[in-house]
């Protein structure tokens, strides 16, 4: 009888620490914990051009996250990206003047959006629109327009 | 049921061969309830196939076996396991359960069938494992007990279900003379007390004689002879004579069947 | 020759079909003895599993220390060491969790059925059970099967977490990358979806070890050889099945 009840204790114990990882892995390891709001509101903003960036991408602010990204689609009128994302409801204050840009994280991070304050006294709210915005930088544009410019200036 | 009632098992020209080699060729055997019945014969004969074909382990080619006047090759699974918890197997090693205990092991075909209080299944464990001298080794696991205790606990195991019929596979062999005299004098026993049928392999002529009501000699596929150990022994068939008194030629070939001895050597046989 | 090939092939079809049947009468078996025997499945969790815990524990601890030393020497050369989180956590998630796993889990779990069901089997346990009007397929096979099948996700997600632990250590505690940083790139990298093919093959690579190991063992030939002969081929075959299967998988989620 002891050693039925050692069994299944060890198999308990097992059983427990095997839960315990795979929760681990299935919450610790992937974003969906680190924006978890309850709470939120959607915010569009439109760029030229989004990169690399894709849905469930954090927003963050001063390098917060407080926010993500929650659809990334070519609006076919407009002729450029719209990008919705969620805000969480706690930050209700951020100025609708606020400029979004893509920026990248590490030289070979994934891109997220940043949201920068801007000085209005009207704020962000339930389907508005960041007005001004920066497109994600790409290394062959920038690479060509270095090579242009220079080209022109030996000239 | 009529005139087969006297009949615990029958059977009736059986054939089975495993591969190229016949092993029973129209076998047929009549095993009476009651008693102590040998099946006797030389290593080699199949006497331990034949009961894996009495308990449907294996199916024979051809021919019937009625147990208890009922055709075993027409049971299906759920009949043939409700006849099998009638029937107490004696393996020839005991085939015990290694990763359980001595008192699991007997109490396992209890707790696989029925639902009794973990008391009364005590109860009884412990009265079989007594039946058999070995109470006090309940607590011990299979790989401790000696070759003659591992056969005890397993013919308490297969008397747990309180069976019809005992089936003992070679119970004899690689006992010393005590452990085997403890085994004859408990098959004996079982057989009397509890009012069961006995079912014995072996060739061990002189357990036999001692334990056994009618035993039968089986050689080649065939039944050589039957009868009472005494009608045995007092036989005038060479190979019965050969077999109850232990000679090493006769009948049965001190050689296995070979080609020409000269001509093998002389290189004559390849193709 | 090509009659000798057709032999193999139509040998191998027939393998694979009667496998394939026995698979299914495991399955078949399995809700009623999960149910009504849990104490032996219970029993099979703790030999396949919790006995496995140390050689996993010990492996993943040990695998997670070289992805962290590797990956710390290919991704300083990019000056991206800060992601050596993220490549410790791809590789261990995806591919050496589940399949590490699984080739110690043959290794380990699956040699000790294999041979245990052999020996069973040539000592006449099999049979003897069988004449006591037990089905050796529900009473033996489907609690050992099943057991391997709950562990095997388990052991693998352990790998998992010591690995990363491992990798933490090395490339945080030792090489000087920043904490924040390591963790904060799995988050930002990893998806959901990459969790759940690791697990996804866990659990396909669990039910396949185990079954080549009970099967295996339950078709030995009853001598010493032939168990011996049958605990060999378990590991091999689960080995070559556990990767032939890795790459499907993988080509499917990609």
């Amino acid at each position: 009888m002891r050693q039925t009840r050692s069994v299944e204790l060890g198999t308990g114990l097992f059983v427990l620490l095997g839960m315990a990882a795979l929760l681990f892995l299935t919450t610790q390891t992937t974003g969906s914990q680190a924006f978890s709001a309850a709470e939120s509101y959607s915010v569009t903003a439109r760029f030229e051009n989004v990169g690399s960036l894709k849905d469930r991408a954090p927003v963050a602010m001063s390098g917060v996250t407080i926010g993500r990204v929650t659809a990334v689609e070519f609006d076919p009128q407009m002729l450029n990206a719209q990008v919705t994302f969620q805000i969480d409801s706690r930050f209700d204050q951020i100025p609708d003047d606020s400029d979004a840009s893509i920026l990248t994280a590490g030289l070979l991070g994934s891109q997220y959006i940043g949201l920068q304050a801007g000085g209005s006294d009207l704020y962000l709210e339930e389907g508005s629109e960041i007005q001004f915005t920066q497109s994600a930088i790409v290394i062959e544009n920038l690479i060509s327009k270095y090579l242009f410019n220079s080209g022109g200036d030996s000239e | 049921m009529n005139d087969q009632s006297d009949n615990l098992i029958e059977i009736r020209n059986l054939n089975y061969s495993r591969g190229q080699r016949q092993i029973f060729k129209n076998l047929n055997i009549t095993i009476a309830k009651g008693q102590v019945t040998a099946i006797m014969g030389p290593s080699g004969t199949g006497k331990t196939t034949l009961l894996r074909l009495i308990t449907r382990e294996l199916n024979p080619d051809s021919g019937t076996i009625l147990v208890e006047g009922i055709d075993i090759a027409k049971l299906s699974q759920k009949d043939l396991y409700k006849l099998r918890k009638r029937m107490g197997m004696l393996f020839q090693n005991g085939a015990l359960l290694t990763d359980i205990s001595v008192f699991e092991n007997v109490a396992f075909p209890l707790r696989e069938h029925t639902r009794l209080p973990n008391r009364l299944i005590r109860h009884i464990v412990l009265t079989k494992l007594h039946a058999v001298g070995l109470r006090g080794a309940a607590d011990m696991m299979p790989s401790e007990l000696s070759g003659g205790m591992a056969r005890r606990v397993a013919l308490a195991r297969a008397m747990v279900m309180d069976p019809a019929i005992l089936i003992y596979d070679e119970p004899f062999v690689g006992l010393d003379p005590i452990s085997m005299g403890v085994i004859v004098r408990l098959v004996r026993k079982m057989n009397d007390a509890l009012g069961i049928s006995s079912i014995l392999v072996s060739h061990d002529v002189q357990e036999i004689a001692t334990v056994a009501d009618c035993s039968y000699l089986i050689s080649d596929g065939k039944v050589a002879a039957s009868g009472s150990p005494d009608e045995l022994s007092n036989t005038r068939s060479d190979l019965v004579r050969q077999f109850m008194h232990g000679m090493a030629d006769g009948p049965v070939a001190f050689h296995y069947s070979a080609p020409n001895y000269a001509e093998q050597l002389l290189g004559r046989d390849a193709e | 020759m090509l009659r000798d090939l057709w032999y193999a092939l139509d040998d191998f079809l027939r393998t694979l079909g009667q496998l394939l049947i026995f698979f299914l009468r495991l399955v078949a078996n399995s809700p009623s003895i999960l149910f009504r025997r849990a104490g032996l499945v219970v029993k099979q969790v703790y030999n396949a599993g919790a006995l496995s815990l140390v050689i996993i524990m010990v492996s993943g601890f040990f695998v997670g220390g070289v992805l962290g030393l590797q990956g710390f020497s290919i991704l300083s050369k990019f000056n991206a060491e800060d992601s050596i989180g993220t490549f410790a956590a791809f590789s261990l998630l995806k591919e050496l969790g589940p399949v590490v796993t699984a080739l110690l889990f043959a290794g380990r779990a699956g040699t000790a059925l294999a041979s245990e069901i052999g020996l069973m089997k040539a000592t006449d346990q099999l049979s003897a059970m069988e004449m006591m009007a037990t089905n050796p397929l529900r009473r033996v096979l489907v609690p050992r099967f099943l057991g391997g099948v709950i562990s095997m996700p388990m052991l693998a997600a352990v790998f998992s977490v010591i690995g990363l632990f491992g990798a933490h250590l090395v490339g945080v505690n030792l090489l000087g990358v920043d904490q924040g940083a390591f963790w904060q790139q799995i988050q930002t990298t990893l998806e959901l979806k990459d969790v759940y093919e690791g697990i996804f093959k866990s659990v396909v690579f669990g039910v396949v070890a185990s079954l080549l190991a009970v099967w295996e063992g339950y078709n030995a030939v009853p001598t010493a050889e032939g168990v011996s002969r049958a605990t060999t081929r378990s590991v091999v075959n689960s080995a070559i099945a556990v990767l032939i299967l890795d790459f499907i998988i993988t080509a499917r989620f990609i």
